[in-house]
């Protein structure tokens, strides 16, 4: 087996883009759920929509790519206003219903084959990047062993990262991430406190929102093409499997929690399909290997839940009070 | 809330000892009132086919401590509910210091100075004690989304509400516990935490659904007080309670409901010794310790015994004498 090459892959999903956009939508989902209580399944949709609007305004009607960013940050907030409108005067499952609803619908319409011209159907849509690349200030050659494309989509995904942890610190610590938090412990005592709650969990709902349509682009970037199949269900809920291992109500959470989502799966495929090819597993296919490692994530996931409840940040006195 | 004291002592009225009568004509269910601050018409709430709340005619007065009282499903609470906008009456109309309310969301009803807290207590447990007070705070731009991101624009703001939170959880005993999570306090402390969050709004009206459910005896003659208190800066107060010793206590005016109607209304002596009450609030088994001169005897002798009592003193009738001694005293000077 070869360690060192196991070893350098998992580095490298550290700082991979993949790995940069899962964690701005889970810190999304840190905004919608960990501080405001909003439960959001459909985190998914969020970065379908990002990404497609992005992808859409770039090759159908050919705006420059700021232009194009600024619809895809548009368009979630619409869609975030169009679930919230009707449900976020509701209990709370009743959101959780509708936004994993709302995100299959997303991703059902953008496979759709009526609309192929426009969304490419189930193919997806690509080459829409050119704006991107055509701003990367590094000169050609070798950084840190990437080429300067993948230096520069990692160097600006991260900075994201890093800008956005800041904002929402920043917010959070203000007197309205209080009423937020606020909202999650029982939203009448904050209303009975002359506070607007819908305007809150609103708000909310449309901040963590944008950074999923973020994600959804750094997400797609890097490929160079956007397909409805990277944005089923299963992504909502590994990015919730990141928000989980990190710690809910933390702005760094998400972040380490996408880092050691991704270490782990890259391990746990070198470590299997290192087994099977030395003939010391037989009874396993390396197509099988890349299934059982998303069981170990399921277990490594149950066994913190069991052992460490509030996530690697989350705060301990917290749970007790549970 | 210094704002309300300067008014009182504006007008020359002190309201702790405010002898005046309550009710503009007889203490009928339903009277006008000398000075209500609370107007409500024909507020009626029914749950399938159940009129939880039929109310007809009800005022409740400014600058008193009314008790609402009633049996058990006699729709206090919803009443309540109607009156703050976090339920929506079938019919009716209700008005608050002359604006109606019909239609009126919650939040925007605390605004306007009538604050509520809750029968089964709300506290945001996993916020600090002192979070849960700050959040009651008013006028807090950092509160908007637009300049929350600015600690310089609101940074003045919360050391002021900071300020009257440290005063307020120093009144109610709660400044040791100012950094523990309020899901760590016991049931009293949580009674106590959400009416001193209540008060951070600086409302001119609260409303308290029933402040002494399951509080330590231990905790209730202080309790007592703070309600006492809030009176004597300028608030108004109105309560549900079925602890009839407290109601007799600390009332000035008692409004009786059942299966949803206002039965009776009056000073809490007069109307503990109506017929209609004892008969509506207790059936056939009469409590000698509603009305009963023994009761309330007991009662006395109980709180005399207590040190943090006044009762029994020469300052009984002004609870808290610490806290408001200097206000009397600057009152006889000007007189």
């Amino acid at each position: 087996m070869d360690y060192s090459s196991i070893l350098s892959s998992a580095i490298g999903e550290l700082i991979s883009p993949t790995t940069a956009a899962y964690a701005l939508a889970a810190l999304g989902l840190a905004v919608h759920f960990g501080y405001s209580g909003l439960l959001n399944f459909g985190q998914a949709g969020f970065m379908a929509v990002g990404a497609y609007g992005f992808a859409i305004s770039t090759l159908t009607f050919g705006v420059p790519f700021f232009v194009g960013l600024l619809i895809a940050v548009v368009a979630s907030a619409v869609f975030a206003l169009v679930l919230g409108i009707p449900t976020l005067r509701l209990r709370a499952d009743y959101l959780a219903i509708v936004t994993i609803a709302a995100a299959e619908i997303v991703r059902y319409l953008v496979t759709t084959s009526g609309w192929t011209a426009v969304t490419g159907s189930a193919n997806g849509l690509a080459d829409f990047e050119d704006g991107f690349y055509s701003m990367n200030p590094f000169p050609e050659g070798s950084y840190l062993g990437m080429n300067n494309r993948d230096f520069f989509i990692r160097v600006v995904g991260w900075g994201l990262v890093v800008v956005c942890c800041v904002l929402i610190w920043l917010l959070m610590r203000s007197p309205w991430g209080r009423v937020l938090k606020g909202i999650r412990e029982d939203e009448n005592a904050v209303r009975s406190l002359g506070k607007n709650v819908y305007a809150y969990k609103m708000q909310a709902l449309i901040i963590g929102g944008s950074l999923g349509a973020l994600a959804g682009m750094v997400f797609t970037l890097p490929r160079g093409a956007v397909q409805p199949s990277n944005y089923g269900t299963e992504l909502t809920f590994f990015l919730w499997t990141c928000l989980l291992l990190g710690g809910m109500a933390t702005v760094l959470g998400p972040v380490i929690g996408a880092m050691m989502f991704w270490v782990v799966l890259s391990l746990t495929q070198g470590v299997l399909t290192g087994l099977i090819e030395s003939g010391a597993v037989t009874w396993l296919s390396t197509i099988q290997a890349g299934q059982l490692r998303y069981i170990l994530v399921g277990i490594a996931l149950m066994l913190l839940m069991i052992f460490r409840p509030q996530g690697v940040f989350g705060n301990k006195k917290e749970l007790a009070f549970a | 809330m210094s704002m309300h004291a300067k008014d009182s002592t504006e007008r020359g009225i002190d309201y702790m000892t405010d002898t005046r009568p309550i009710a503009a004509g007889g203490n009928t269910p339903g009277c006008k009132k000398r000075d209500p601050i609370v107007v409500a018409e024909n507020v009626s709430r029914s749950f399938g086919g159940i009129n939880a709340v039929d109310v007809e005619y009800l005022e409740i007065p400014r600058h008193k401590i009314t008790a609402l009282i009633g049996p058990n499903g006699a729709g206090k609470t919803t009443l309540f509910n109607l009156l703050t906008g976090f339920d929506t009456p079938n019919s009716g109309k209700w008005q608050f210091e002359g604006n109606s309310l019909a239609g009126v969301s919650s939040y925007k009803v605390a605004r306007m100075g009538m604050v509520r807290t809750f029968q089964l207590t709300k506290v945001m447990g996993k916020l600090t004690v002192m979070e849960n007070m700050r959040l009651g705070g008013s006028s807090q731009p950092g509160e908007r989304l637009s300049k929350a991101l600015f600690k310089g624009l609101w940074g003045g703001r919360e050391k002021e509400i900071t300020a009257q939170a440290n005063v307020l959880l120093e009144k109610f005993k709660l400044d040791a516990k100012k950094d523990d999570y309020a899901a760590s306090l016991s049931g009293g402390q949580r009674k106590l935490l959400e009416m001193a969050r209540s008060l951070m709004v600086q409302p001119k009206l609260v409303m308290l659904d029933e402040p002494m459910a399951g509080v330590n005896p231990a905790l209730t003659q202080s309790l007592l007080d703070h309600i006492k208190n809030l009176k004597a800066e300028g608030m108004t107060v109105l309560f549900v309670e079925h602890d009839m010793n407290m109601v007799r206590h600390i009332a000035d005016w008692v409004v009786v409901m059942a299966e949803g109607k206002i039965v009776a209304e009056g000073p809490p002596g007069e109307v503990m010794k109506n017929p209609a009450v004892i008969d509506a609030y207790l059936g056939a088994h009469h409590d000698v310790d509603l009305g009963d001169a023994e009761g309330i005897k007991e009662l006395e002798a109980e709180l005399e015994a207590d040190e943090e009592s006044v009762v029994g003193t020469e300052d009984a009738g002004i609870l808290s004498v610490d806290v408001i001694a200097a206000e009397v005293a600057q009152e006889k000077e000007q007189k």
